[in-house]
């Protein structure tokens, strides 16, 4: 047995085509393996759907790597948390008139990027839900010094920055008293608070980031009574605009995770479905063919019913209707095909290993039927089928993926498919989002290939009439 | 005697063809009631539809001024009334089996029925309607997708099976794993490249909004809507197809009759259309008769793709609104379709192959 496996295998490395075949499902795997041991399923499929856990990522980044492909560096998300005392951080406490303190949080960090960042919110945090007076100074290189705003804290505040219309006015009056005109374009808070204040600012493709050392101060008015109880923090984060090995979506979730953790799902669904569906024909077809009457003339009118029935309407229907999961789609799928074509094939081929003559000397010493179908007839047409199972997975992970794709696939689950439909929906293609289809997609690609080209070599093997043509 | 057994022939053909037409027959309608059980959902489809009748009544009735200021039972009384009525109206007061065969019988006699909740561009509740103003996007794209990869993959297969091993056939041979991917798959590079970065291309769609007002321009900006489809199936198939067809023409072409008609010196065109094309045609036949059916039905998920207004995005439609009667009748008609093509390929087997014997050993 071991001989033939790796006689085969021999014989399979002949191929170009099944060694790339075979180093890219075995990637595959070990991708998938990655996944399964670093996070189990569960806990991704929570952290996938909940909020939280993605607060502080940019929305539609685009993967890091395009850095290194563009002389023009998009930014970095940048954290500054006072919570965390490995960041940045200046905690100091001055005192003003009559037992008045002012708490100020200072954060300092360095803007060495060629673009704009996405988004700047400041979150605020406070063990009390007592009311304190916020204000929020930003300082650019060069001594710019700017009060954004001042806000109200009562436990807990996002102050989302970049959205803040009214520190935009004053920025507008600044500027056009300073520089003597208006901006061509609608400057929003971002390039406000990171352009540079001379006349680049003024058209849209001149205005320049003001590179250097960046500081933000909260200033937090607190009583006397409160300065050894209370505890006031702040998180500044200036989101970039890319983000890990493979960005983020419309809801800054890390695409990478669903990446990774769609390679075992897709894995695991094509490869069940293949060998499953195609096992299962080839058994129904073996009885079917050795019994022959009534059974057979039942398999038979079953399996032109279902040849009838529409197959992708009708497993539309079932998980659009019962809001299925993953793990039924599959087994509904594997029900749907149990009774296709492929039975009417093996059946053909059962037929003619019916009449070969060792198959008539086994009844003629009296074997029994369940040894003559799966010891005689079946090994006969297995190394036909191994390919057939092989081709027959992309197939299999495609079909989730249109599911997905249609909005009838699991909504919890975490798939290729998955994010392919979030891109849909959320109009990637027109808006220029294009990593985020081509990353699952490139994902999709591979796997076909891989097990195309493996499948096709093993034909050529196992079927030696398609070799010499 | 020739007569004689020219009787008998048709006499077994008309036998074979009655049993063959009983049991196609049996099929399609068993396979249309499966249809219609898992499109009610079992029935739980009326309970969705009773339900909105509750509140649309009760909607109705809040909103009526001449029923305002009436005592609350009074209110309650009339709203279980006029409900009664409604579900009766719609025929819901029966039990779900009892009307299942009522659908299956309208389904069987082609009488579809009024949709529930899709109508057409024109404003019409029927089925039929419905489904006939969807049906030319469909058949314009995919019959022609179907018949015009069928053709040229034909043509190349044959033409390959007759230089096998050379640059051309080793070059599709290279390119048959793309056929692992699906059109629709395709559908999304193409749009992303051709509509998205060169914007040469719409992103889909059957015409250019507004349509233009001149009979031609309409033509040429549905034809235009019409490549990235088209390329995204050709992509996906036309390898695959191309393969198959020279395999299966190089199988018949190195049969023991084949080689003897060459040692007897027949020329070689005449080899091919007499000793390989013709025992080929019985299954291209077949082919072609069942692609043609399937096409029709459209493509679900490459209509939804490129947004095609064909039967695909009707059926998905369908789906999404819990619209049985539309299901049902697409599924109807194409379990007709299919069932009529497969009892005519048996005739026309007996026709065109002349080793199919009629009667014979039932397969």
């Amino acid at each position: 047995m071991m001989r033939r496996v790796k006689a085969l295998f021999r014989e399979l490395l002949m191929y170009k085509s099944a060694l790339i075949g075979i180093i890219i499902i075995t990637s595959l795997i070990i991708l998938s393996l990655y996944a399964i041991i670093t996070v189990p399923y569960g806990e991704v499929v929570r952290k996938w759907n909940s909020i939280e856990p993605w607060e502080d990522l940019p929305k539609n980044a685009m993967p890091s790597w395009v850095n290194i492909f563009s002389h023009r560096k998009l930014p970095e998300t940048i954290v500054l948390d006072s919570r965390r005392i490995d960041l940045n951080v200046n905690k100091t406490i001055i005192p003003v008139s009559s037992g008045k303190y002012i708490l100020r949080l200072l954060f300092t960090f360095s803007y060495i990027y060629d673009d704009f960042p996405n988004e700047i919110i400041l979150r605020l945090y406070s063990n009390t839900t007592k009311q304190f007076t916020v204000q929020i100074t930003w300082i650019k290189p060069g001594e710019i010094e700017y009060v954004i705003g001042r806000r109200v804290l009562r436990g807990y505040e996002a102050y989302y920055i970049s959205s803040d219309e009214e520190f935009l006015k004053r920025f507008y009056t600044n500027l056009i008293n300073r520089l003597g005109s208006r901006p061509n374009y609608d400057v929003s808070v971002d390039i406000a608070l990171f352009a540079k204040e001379d006349s680049s600012i003024l058209n849209r493709n001149t205005v320049e980031v003001s590179k250097g050392e960046y500081r933000t101060i909260i200033d937090v008015l607190i009583g006397e009574e409160d300065l050894n109880r209370v505890q006031i923090d702040a998180k500044l984060v200036v989101y970039g605009k890319v983000y890990g090995a493979a960005g983020t979506d419309h809801r800054r979730r890390d695409l990478a995770l669903a990446l990774i953790w769609g390679t075992p799902i897709a894995l695991a669904f094509g490869l069940v479905a293949s060998v499953t569906i195609t096992f299962a024909q080839m058994f129904i077809a073996a009885i079917s063919a050795w019994y022959g009457r009534g059974f057979d003339f039942i398999v038979q009118r079953v399996t032109e019913i279902f040849m009838v029935l529409p197959f992708l309407p009708i497993l539309l229907m079932i998980s659009y209707l019962y809001k299925i999961t993953i793990w039924m789609l599959l087994g509904v799928v594997i029900l749907l095909s149990i009774f296709g074509s492929g039975v009417k094939n093996y059946r053909a081929i059962f037929l003619q290993i019916k009449e070969i003559p060792y198959i008539e000397a086994a009844i003629a010493y009296g074997t029994s039927s369940f040894r003559i179908v799966f010891r005689y007839m079946i090994p006969k047409i297995l190394p036909t089928i191994i390919p057939t199972i092989v081709l027959s997975v992309p197939d299999f992970v495609f079909l989730e993926a249109a599911l997905a794709l249609l909005g009838v696939g699991d909504p919890q689950a975490v798939t290729w498919g998955r994010v392919l439909e979030d891109a849909a929906r959320e109009a990637a293609l027109y808006k220029g989002y294009y990593y985020w289809i081509l990353q699952p997609s490139l994902l999709l690609l591979l796997t076909a290939l891989g097990f195309a080209m493996l499948g096709l070599a093993l034909d050529k093997i196992f079927n030696p009439r398609l070799r010499e043509m | 005697m020739v007569a004689a057994t020219k009787y008998a022939t048709l006499k077994r053909l008309g036998k074979y063809l009655l049993v063959r037409g009983i049991a196609i027959l049996a099929t399609t309608i068993i396979a249309i009631y499966i249809v219609i059980i898992i499109a009610n959902m079992g029935g739980f489809v009326d309970e969705i539809i009773k339900s909105e009748i509750q509140f649309s009544v009760y909607e109705a009735i809040r909103n009526n001024p001449a029923y305002r200021g009436l005592n609350k039972s009074v209110i309650e009384s009339i709203a279980r009334e006029v409900i009664e009525l409604e579900i009766k109206r719609v025929g819901l007061d029966k039990p779900f089996i009892y009307r299942s065969f009522n659908y299956l019988i309208d389904a069987l006699t082609l009488n579809l029925g009024r949709a529930i909740r899709i109508t057409s561009a024109s404003g019409s509740k029927q089925v039929r309607i419905i489904v006939l103003e969807r049906l030319p996007a469909s058949i314009l794209l995919f019959t022609t997708i179907q018949i015009m990869l069928f053709f040229s993959s034909l043509a190349t297969g044959l033409y390959l099976s007759r230089r096998y091993g050379s640059k051309i056939d080793r070059i599709i041979v290279m390119l048959s794993p793309l056929s692992s991917m699906p059109g629709w798959f395709y559908g999304l590079f193409l749009i992303m490249i051709f509509a998205s970065w060169l914007g040469i291309l719409p992103y889909g769609g059957l015409v250019d909004a507004p349509p233009p007002e001149h009979p031609l321009l309409y033509a040429l900006s549905v034809l235009k809507h019409m490549i990235l489809p088209m390329m995204s199936w050709f992509i996906a198939y036309f390898s695959i197809n191309t393969y198959s067809m020279r395999t299966f023409f190089l199988m018949f072409s190195s049969e023991d009759y084949v080689e003897l008609a060459k040692a007897k010196g027949v020329p070689a065109r005449e080899i091919e259309r007499r000793y390989i094309l013709r025992p080929t045609l019985p299954p291209i036949v077949t082919q072609l008769a069942l692609l043609l059916i399937s096409s029709w039905m459209g493509a679900i998920i490459t209509e939804n793709i490129f947004n095609w207004p064909g039967i695909g995005t009707l059926i998905w439609m369908a789906i999404a609104n819990n619209d049985s009667p539309v299901l049902i009748g697409i599924v109807t008609i194409y379990a007709y379709l299919l069932a009529i093509t497969v009892l005519l390929l048996d005739i026309i087997y007996v026709l065109i192959d002349p080793r199919i014997k009629i009667g014979g050993v039932s397969t």
